[in-house]
């Protein structure tokens, strides 16, 4: 029983990262239909600058924080305009190759800058382990928790309340109607990719507290899809619920399931839950049904 | 476009392969070429600075590879992002094949086919719902699931220390050596690239491209969207299954590593760069993406010996330039160097008249 609670409470902390960068995806996706293969990159690329400005400048993490994020948004902005704008209402195929293409060029700029070994981030958050009942939770898990739920939280008041957010999911729900109330639909992509860009920087630091950073960080956005296609492609509540799922599931199958298949299935069961998904409810739970009859 | 001069008098004619004289010629020159190519390689192994044989031999290997790609996403616009992990399928069956089962190479090599089309038919089953970007996710599970089980399933496979397989034996004759492979290896190119032309030209190569364009009409029209879906599937991974024998028997050691989604992303820019739904396409891709390492290879040399560091730094920007050429092709060239060598060949049967 503890045991399970133990891999819930780490599964929880790991899947509240899951959702921060599917969150990120379903946003892009929402306002400019792309499919973005490049966001475990994005988030690969924030934990690398925070990093080197902690570390080799010595900023102190706030300061360390916020230059990040600047950084995340000058980059999205930069990639939006040179990448992704050329290829506005190209076929699915040609977006899934640009946005594989664009984490390539990121990794291996990454990886010729920094080198590929895995760096360890100076501690952010207390190290001393919490004792809850019978099981100790490194503290890291639990602030993670907390850090993702208040990004969220900002992110569910940005849509609700700006006037920002409401013309992105006025675009996401048409380009055109929003285009003819005078919303600059293309300044939306734009900030949908800055806000996507930011969100998975957060998660990148976030997790490279947990594990460290080294230039495979970037798998962690391939999660991001089992957990964006369970919540539903085009919903920002099912982004959340799937990534904590996600985060969850997978960690309880790594841990009962290991003894059984000699190891490594935590990498795996989220696409095995995957083509599940797409089998029985390709849409999700909250996902937009697209229904085409003959 | 056909040159002045020639008139199609039958039907025959108008669906001709090779069409004009000129054509045939070049075609049986370029047969002649490639037949005496590997008796006449050491110049280019001189320029290239690398074993042209064994250059040609991977790029066949990939030829084959990407005429089976092609198929399921050039012709049925259905994207995989599976391939790698399919031509594993194929090298690790034909492996145990002849290993455990002490087959013949000549009767593994077609099961190692048939073997991959049943598991790129079973991932392929989404496709009875899903198309486009949900079929491509899907497709990515199955690479990272056939992956798991190259790794993980170490009684079949091995385990990561992978498997050790013998060259062929074609009925007494040992192809152990380049030369004698990249017989074997052009024989099947040629077979899979003049069974891809022609599968352009029958029922069910239409009913892909119908399916590509405009599914809903084609199957209001009477094409059976489903079966041929899933055939797309199957005639994709048989190809993609050979091409993952050929390799093992060639490379000699089966190992999951070389077929992971890094492989199936090069895959998917052949056919990009070289042209999508075009069987040219497919070859022009191949080559382009082998050679490409090579190519990269002459700055770097060059590099080294004036900044040793460089070496390190080179070498983690293959993938990059990879990531890069990809993404201006899509940008600059989206129809790939197919269309571009039919744009230059047009302007020259035309000059000096621009239409």
């Amino acid at each position: 029983m503890w045991f399970f609670l133990q891999l819930v409470i780490q599964g929880l902390a790991v899947g509240s990262v899951y959702a921060l960068v599917a969150l990120g995806f379903v946003l892009i996706y929402k306002a400019s239909s792309v499919i973005n293969f490049a966001q475990g990159e994005l988030l690969m690329v924030g934990a690398y600058i925070c990093l080197v400005l902690l570390t080799t400048f010595q900023v102190p993490f706030w300061a360390a924080f916020f230059l990040t994020m600047a950084f995340s948004v000058i980059l999205a902005l930069v990639i939006e305009r040179l990448v992704l704008r050329p290829m506005i209402g190209e076929p699915a195929i040609s977006i899934i190759m640009i946005t594989i293409g664009l984490s390539l060029v990121l990794k291996s700029s990454i990886a010729a800058i920094w080198g590929t070994q895995i760096k360890v981030f100076p501690p952010i958050f207390p190290q001393t382990p919490i004792k809850l009942g019978e099981i100790m939770v490194s503290q890291v898990y639990i602030y993670t928790f907390l850090a993702s739920m208040v990004f969220l939280l900002l992110f569910a008041l940005f849509f609700k309340y700006s006037r920002m957010g409401i013309a992105m999911r006025a675009t996401a729900n048409s380009n055109q109607v929003a285009l003819s109330m005078g919303i600059s639909v293309k300044k939306v992509f734009a900030i949908s990719w800055c806000v996507a860009a930011v969100v998975s920087a957060v998660g990148g630091i976030l997790i490279g507290n947990i594990n460290g950073v080294n230039s495979t960080l970037g798998s962690v956005g391939l999660k991001v899809f089992p957990a964006v296609i369970l919540g539903g492609l085009d919903s920002i509540p099912g982004a959340v619920i799937g990534g904590l799922i996600i985060g969850i599931l997978e960690n309880l199958s790594g841990g009962y399931l290991d003894h059984f298949f000699g190891g490594g299935v935590k990498e795996v069961a989220p696409f095995v839950i995957l083509v599940v998904i797409l089998m029985i409810k390709p849409y999700g739970l909250f996902g937009t049904e697209e229904i085409e009859r003959v | 476009m056909q040159p002045s001069g020639i008139f199609h008098e039958t039907y025959k004619e108008d669906m001709a392969i090779f069409q004009t004289p000129f054509l045939k010629f070049w075609m049986v020159a370029f047969f002649i070429f490639l037949a005496v190519f590997p008796w006449i390689n050491k110049p280019f192994n001189i320029i290239l600075n690398t074993n042209t044989l064994y250059l040609m031999n991977l790029i066949g290997i990939y030829i084959i590879g990407a005429h089976g790609l092609n198929i399921l996403t050039g012709f049925t616009g259905q994207i995989s992002l599976g391939h790698g992990a399919f031509m594993g399928v194929g090298a690790y069956a034909s492996a145990i094949l002849t290993i455990k089962a002490g087959i013949p190479f000549w009767i593994a090599l077609p099961l190692a086919g048939l073997i991959t089309a049943l598991v790129g038919m079973v991932f392929g089953i989404p496709s009875l719902r899903l198309k486009g970007l949900y079929l491509a996710i899907a497709t990515l599970a199955a690479q990272f699931i056939i992956g798991y089980a190259m790794r993980n399933w170490s009684a079949l496979t091995g385990g990561s220390t992978g498997l050790v397989v013998s060259s062929p034996n074609f009925f007494g004759i040992e192809l152990d050596t380049d030369r004698s492979y990249y017989y074997l290896v052009y024989t099947l190119v040629i077979a899979t690239t003049l069974y891809t032309k022609n599968l352009t030209r029958t029922r069910p190569g239409r009913a892909f491209v119908a399916i590509r364009d405009r599914y809903l009409a084609a199957e209001v029209i009477g094409v059976n969207v489903w079966l041929y879906r899933i055939l797309s599937f199957g005639i994709s991974s048989f190809l993609v299954g050979i091409a993952g024998s050929l390799w093992a028997h060639y490379v000699l050691v089966v190992n999951d590593e070389a077929f992971g989604i890094w492989l199936s992303v090069q895959y998917l820019a052949m056919i990009i760069i070289g042209g999508m739904g075009s069987v040219l396409g497919a070859i022009y891709g191949a080559i382009f993406m082998t050679m490409l390492p090579i190519l990269l290879r002459i700055p770097e040399h060059a590099l080294t010996q004036i900044y040793p560091s460089v070496f390190t730094i080179f070498q983690s920007l293959t993938e990059g330039v990879f990531g890069l050429i990809i993404i201006l092709f899509l940008i600059f060239e989206p129809d790939g160097l197919a269309a571009r060598w039919h744009t230059i060949k047009n302007y020259w049967k035309l000059w000096p008249f621009s239409y």
